[in-house]
Parts: C-alpha cells; sequence; structure tokens
C-alpha cells in the first residue's frame, strides 16, 4: 500500500513534468502564431505570388522569394542526388559487405560527421572545398561537358554546386544510418533463400536487401531532406549569396535560410523583416512536413520491422 | 548399408566447424536418387549444420569451415574451381521458416531463380511457373492471384511457394530442414503428402525432429548424435530394428 504522502509527491511530480512537456509543445505553436504574425503585413501585401516572383528588391520595398526557392529545391535536390546513392552504398557496404571491426569503424566516422557543426562544414568548404572546385573540378566539367547548360559560366568556386556538395555530405550521414537500420532489419532468412536459389552475392543484396528496403530508403531520404532544406550557416557561407534563378551550377544563388541568415540584421523597412518572416514561415511549414513524412514512414518501417 | 542404385549424392567424411566449435564429425552419407532422406536426431546435434554443407550454405556464416568431398552424381561439389552460385541452382533448399520475397509476387517468387538464371522468355516463364506450382499442389489455390505479393499467402501455402520456387529450377536434389515445424498440422500433412509426390521428380534430403514424420515419409533415415552420424538405413528398419543401442534410446524416446 502507497502513503497519502507518498501518492501526492507523486502526483506533484507527474504535474511538474507535465507542464514542462506543455511548455515545449506550446514553444512550437508560439513559433508558428509568432511568425505568422510577424509576416502579417507580408502576406497580405504579397500573397502568394510571393512564392513564384524572383523580384526581390529592398530599396522598392518590393518582395518576391521565388529565387530563394529555387535555390533551397536545387540545392536541397542536387545534395541528394548524391547523398542518396552515397548512403544506400555505405549502408550496404557496414551491413552486408565488411568485417565487422572495419564496420563498426567506418560506422563510427560517419556518425561523427554529424556531429562536426555546420559553422566548421562552411569554414572547410570556403577555404578547401570551394578552390578546389574553382580551380580543379569545374574547369574539368567545363571542358568536358561545357555544352551542358548545367556547366557553363566562369568557375567561381562558391555557388550553387559548391552548396550542394556540402549539403551532400551533411545529410549523409542521417541518410546512411536511417539507411542501415533497415537493411539489418531484413531477416537473414531472406538472404538465406536468395544465396539458396544460386544468387551471387549482388544479386542477393539487391533481391533480398535491397528490393524490399525501398520505403525504408524514400523515408531515410525524405529526413535528409528536411535537414537538407533548413540548413543555414554552411550554405550561407558557401552559396554565394546573389538573388537570382541561374541555370547553371557554377552560378552563385541564394536559399530560404540564407536569405534570412543574410538579410536579418541589415533589413530596415518594417516590409523587409516582414518579408522575410514570410520566407521562414514557408521554410517553417515546408520542415515541418517533411519531417513528419519521413518520422511517419520510418517509424512504421520500425514497428514492422520489430513485429 | 549398400544402396541397390548409383548415389546422386555422397558425403565423405564431412566435418564442418564454428570457429574451433566442430559441429559435424566425419559424417559420411549416401542418397540414392529419388528418393526421400530424413535426418533426425536430438535439437543441436548438427542436422542444419550438416544439410547446410550439401549445398555449401556452411561456408556463408562467418567464421564457418568445411572439411571432406561431397559429390553430386559423382562430382565433387567442393573442389577446386567450382562455384558455389552454380552448386546452389542444383540443390535447391526450402527452410524452416517459409520465406517469399516480400516484395515480388506469387508469379516472380516462383520464377525467381529462372530469373537469376538469366531466363527472360515470358511463356517459358509461365509455363515453368505453372508446372512447379501444381507440383506443389498450390496452382488451384493461387491461379487467379498470381501477381498478389508472396507474402499475402497463409503460412502453409508460403511454404508450399517455396517449395515450387525451390523445384521451378529443377534441381536433382532439394533440401529440407525442418519445413512443416512452424506449419499447422492440416498444412504439415499437405507437404508430407507431396514429399512423395516430389521424388518422382527430385531427391529430397529433409530434416526433421519429429519421428513419425521421418517413419511416414521417408525411405531413408539417418540419424545423428553430436555431430555425429549414429546410423543409417531404410525407415522401416531403423525404426523397427535399430542396430545402435543410442539409436533405439533416442527412437523410444528415452532422450531428446
Ligand atoms: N552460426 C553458428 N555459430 C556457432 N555455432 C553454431 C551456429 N549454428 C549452429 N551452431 C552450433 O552447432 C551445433 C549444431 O547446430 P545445428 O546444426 O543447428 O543443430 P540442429 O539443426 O540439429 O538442431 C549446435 O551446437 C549449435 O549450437
Ligand atoms: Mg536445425
Amino acid at each position: 500500500m502507497r502513503n497519502r504522502a507518498a501518492n501526492l509527491g507523486d502526483r506533484r511530480f507527474q504535474r511538474t513534468l507535465m507542464a514542462l512537456s506543455g511548455s515545449v509543445v506550446s514553444v512550437l505553436g508560439l513559433i508558428a502564431v509568432y511568425l505568422v504574425k510577424l509576416s502579417w503585413p507580408a502576406i497580405r501585401e504579397f500573397g502568394l505570388p510571393f512564392f513564384w516572383s524572383t523580384d526581390w528588391d529592398p530599396v522598392k520595398d518590393h518582395f518576391g522569394a521565388g529565387a530563394f526557392i529555387f535555390g533551397t529545391v536545387t540545392s536541397s535536390f542536387l545534395a541528394l542526388l548524391i547523398a542518396v546513392p552515397l548512403s544506400i552504398s555505405v549502408a550496404l557496404f557496414l551491413t552486408e559487405l565488411a568485417p565487422r571491426k572495419i564496420a563498426a569503424l567506418v560506422a563510427f566516422m560517419v556518425e561523427m560527421l554529424a556531429a562536426i557543426p555546420s559553422v566548421v562544414y562552411g569554414l572547410w568548404g570556403i577555404f578547401f572545398l570551394a578552390p578546389l572546385l574553382r580551380l580543379h573540378v569545374q574547369p574539368f566539367l567545363s571542358r568536358h561537358f561545357g555544352w551542358v547548360f548545367l556547366f557553363q559560366g566562369p568557375p567561381y568556386g562558391i555557388g550553387m554546386f559548391a552548396a550542394a556538395l556540402i549539403l551532400a555530405i551533411m545529410v549523409t550521414p542521417t541518410i546512411t544510418a536511417i539507411c542501415r537500420e533497415v537493411f539489418r532489419a531484413v531477416p537473414e532468412t531472406q538472404r538465406e533463400a536468395a544465396l539458396g536459389l544460386g544468387a551471387t552475392k549482388w544479386e542477393t543484396i539487391q533481391l533480398a536487401v535491397v528490393k524490399s528496403s525501398w520505403s525504408g530508403i524514400f523515408g531515410a531520404s525524405i529526413l535528409g531532406l528536411g535537414r537538407a532544406l533548413g540548413e543555414t550557416m554552411a550554405v550561407t557561407m558557401l552559396i554565394g549569396n546573389r538573388n537570382e534563378i541561374s541555370a547553371s551550377l557554377f552560378a552563385p544563388g541564394q536559399t530560404m535560410a540564407s536569405v534570412i541568415a543574410n538579410e536579418y540584421a541589415e533589413a530596415e523597412s518594417s516590409t523587409h523583416i516582414a518579408a522575410l518572416a514570410y520566407v521562414g514561415l514557408a521554410l517553417f511549414i515546408v520542415s515541418f512536413v517533411t519531417n513528419f513524412i519521413a518520422r511517419r514512414i520510418v517509424l512504421r518501417l520500425q514497428g514492422g520491422a520489430s513485429r | 548399408m549398400k544402396l541397390t542404385l548409383e548415389p546422386i549424392l555422397s558425403a565423405k567424411k564431412v566435418n564442418a566447424y564454428f570457429g574451433a566449435f566442430q559441429a559435424i564429425k566425419d559424417v559420411s552419407l549416401d542418397v540414392a536418387p529419388h528418393s526421400v532422406t530424413a535426418l533426425i536426431g536430438p535439437s543441436g546435434c548438427g542436422k542444419s549444420t550438416f544439410l547446410r554443407t550439401l549445398n555449401r550454405l556452411h561456408e556463408e556464416i562467418p567464421g564457418a569451415r568445411f572439411e571432406g568431398e561431397v559429390l553430386l552424381e559423382g562430382e565433387d561439389i567442393y573442389a577446386r574451381g567450382m562455384d558455389p552460385v552454380q552448386v546452389r541452382r542444383k540443390i535447391g533448399m526450402v527452410f524452416q521458416k517459409p520465406n517469399p520475397f516480400p516484395s515480388l509476387s506469387i508469379f516472380e517468387n516462383v520464377v525467381v531463380g529462372l530469373t537469376l538464371a538469366g531466363v527472360r522468355n515470358r511463356h517459358l516463364l509461365e509455363e515453368t511457373a505453372e508446372s512447379a506450382l501444381k507440383n506443389a499442389a498450390l496452382w488451384d489455390e493461387v491461379k487467379d492471384k498470381l501477381k498478389a505479393p508472396g507474402t499475402s499467402l497463409s503460412g502453409g501455402q508460403q511454404q508450399r511457394l517455396c517449395i515450387a520456387r525451390a523445384l521451378a529450377v529443377k534441381p536433382p536434389v532439394i533440401l529440407m530442414d525442418e519445413p512443416t515445424s512452424a506449419l499447422d498440422p492440416i498444412s504439415t500433412a499437405r507437404i508430407e503428402e507431396l514429399l512423395g509426390e516430389m521424388k518422382k521428380e527430385v531427391t529430397v534430403i529433409i530434416v526433421t525432429h519429429n519421428m513419425q514424420q521421418a517413419a511416414r515419409c521417408s525411405d531413408h533415415t539417418a540419424f545423428f548424435l553430436l555431430g555425429e552420424l549414429v546410423e543409417h538405413a531404410r525407415s522401416p528398419t531403423l525404426f523397427s530394428n535399430p542396430q545402435d543401442r543410442r539409436t533405439e534410446q533416442y527412437i523410444t524416446g528415452r532422450f531428446g
């Protein structure tokens, strides 16, 4: 039997925890409400065309976020285009091929990549990656693939290409970790079924592991996308921060996150601030929805795997 | 024991290890073509391990090692230059738990061995699927839903699907590792019935821990204990007149 005092203590404890959890949840709501409030003048003035107008002109107080949306979408998808195949390969290597000790070491290092602060990626990008791109990679690409519009124009180093690469490196640990879990959840009996039918190692990986993991890989990619969409510091340092849409990947650009980071301190007119908040609101909603979808997919798979 | 026919499969002085642990000790066993051989023995005595040396699946386990010879139609499957992938196309396997590929349809599951071998001819695939499913006594139940996922079937049906999948590549030998232990009695009876039919086409080696099953559906029975082959004889003989005391103790239920 419990004594009453302890019971009362229990209840107080419970209520405190509940209140604290509630306050964390309400922060989410407060941010959303505040973003709407702050951006309200811009929502009223520019409405939905804000999202496709590319005219962002603080001098004339006219704002459209089209170029940043283009920049965010392009850099994130480009990053995924690189990171997803890379992550799948690394995760397959870790679960299917590597001896246990090597797998543990590589997995640890990949996880450490996720622990590096964004600004450090930015520094590395500016002082190592960008010069490498400017002096070697981009000249090579324009020499051999210059007829493709993506690889035209002067090689600045810094620009969309550099931002996408750094994003790819930054989201790889996330996608790899989830893919690894998804592949590990494939029962050994599936691999043996394939081997027993005379499948080679490679065919076994395709048939037993990859084919049954597509939805998990998709969930992992969306989670990576969520990270890439909102990533600010490293991208701001590397994308070149120019408010225009350019067909070439070598050209500088701007993302939703980077324009806010760049301009909030200097924004003078209230419309400018509202417009930045409007961009922030859009980014908030997109990240929220992306993460929500990804978590739903990944959680469902984890539930399914442990059944 | 003398076999009247040349053995189709012949294990000679097989030793199998997991790291330093020796799971199979000097086992030699001849298997007659178009027969069913049952491997019995208490849990952990090495039945599965021995079975998995017969299609070179044992070596897929990290740290596993093999010594000896296994002749399939006179040819050593462990000979230098023998490709385990090719060996496994000739020696099919059905596992303890039904394991159809969840991402493949019933039809794709049945013919997956053929598609792995590079067969693309749609007509041939359809023909093979039908005959394999008929031989596995599953055709009537699935002929109208061949496009449904393999995992949408019941457990017993899934196991017959796995049998059809093994039969479809027409291997001379099929290994079965307790194929009914995860199934209900009715599904078990259907698969036991099937064994009698199957041996017209293939030679079957089946692990079972159910002695009644061994007595009911096998021609020969091999009794394993602690990694050794204790006794191998025609099933009626082994069950009615065992030569070794340990066999007698096991089949009369005094251990295991
Ligand atoms: N993957 C493995 N690693 C190490 N030891 C194993 C492994 N699989 C089986 N063994 C051991 O080998 C012996 C034989 O196992 P097994 O062939 O599975 O027996 P059975 O199928 O007759 O129940 C047992 O002692 C078991 O513990
Ligand atoms: Mg076993």
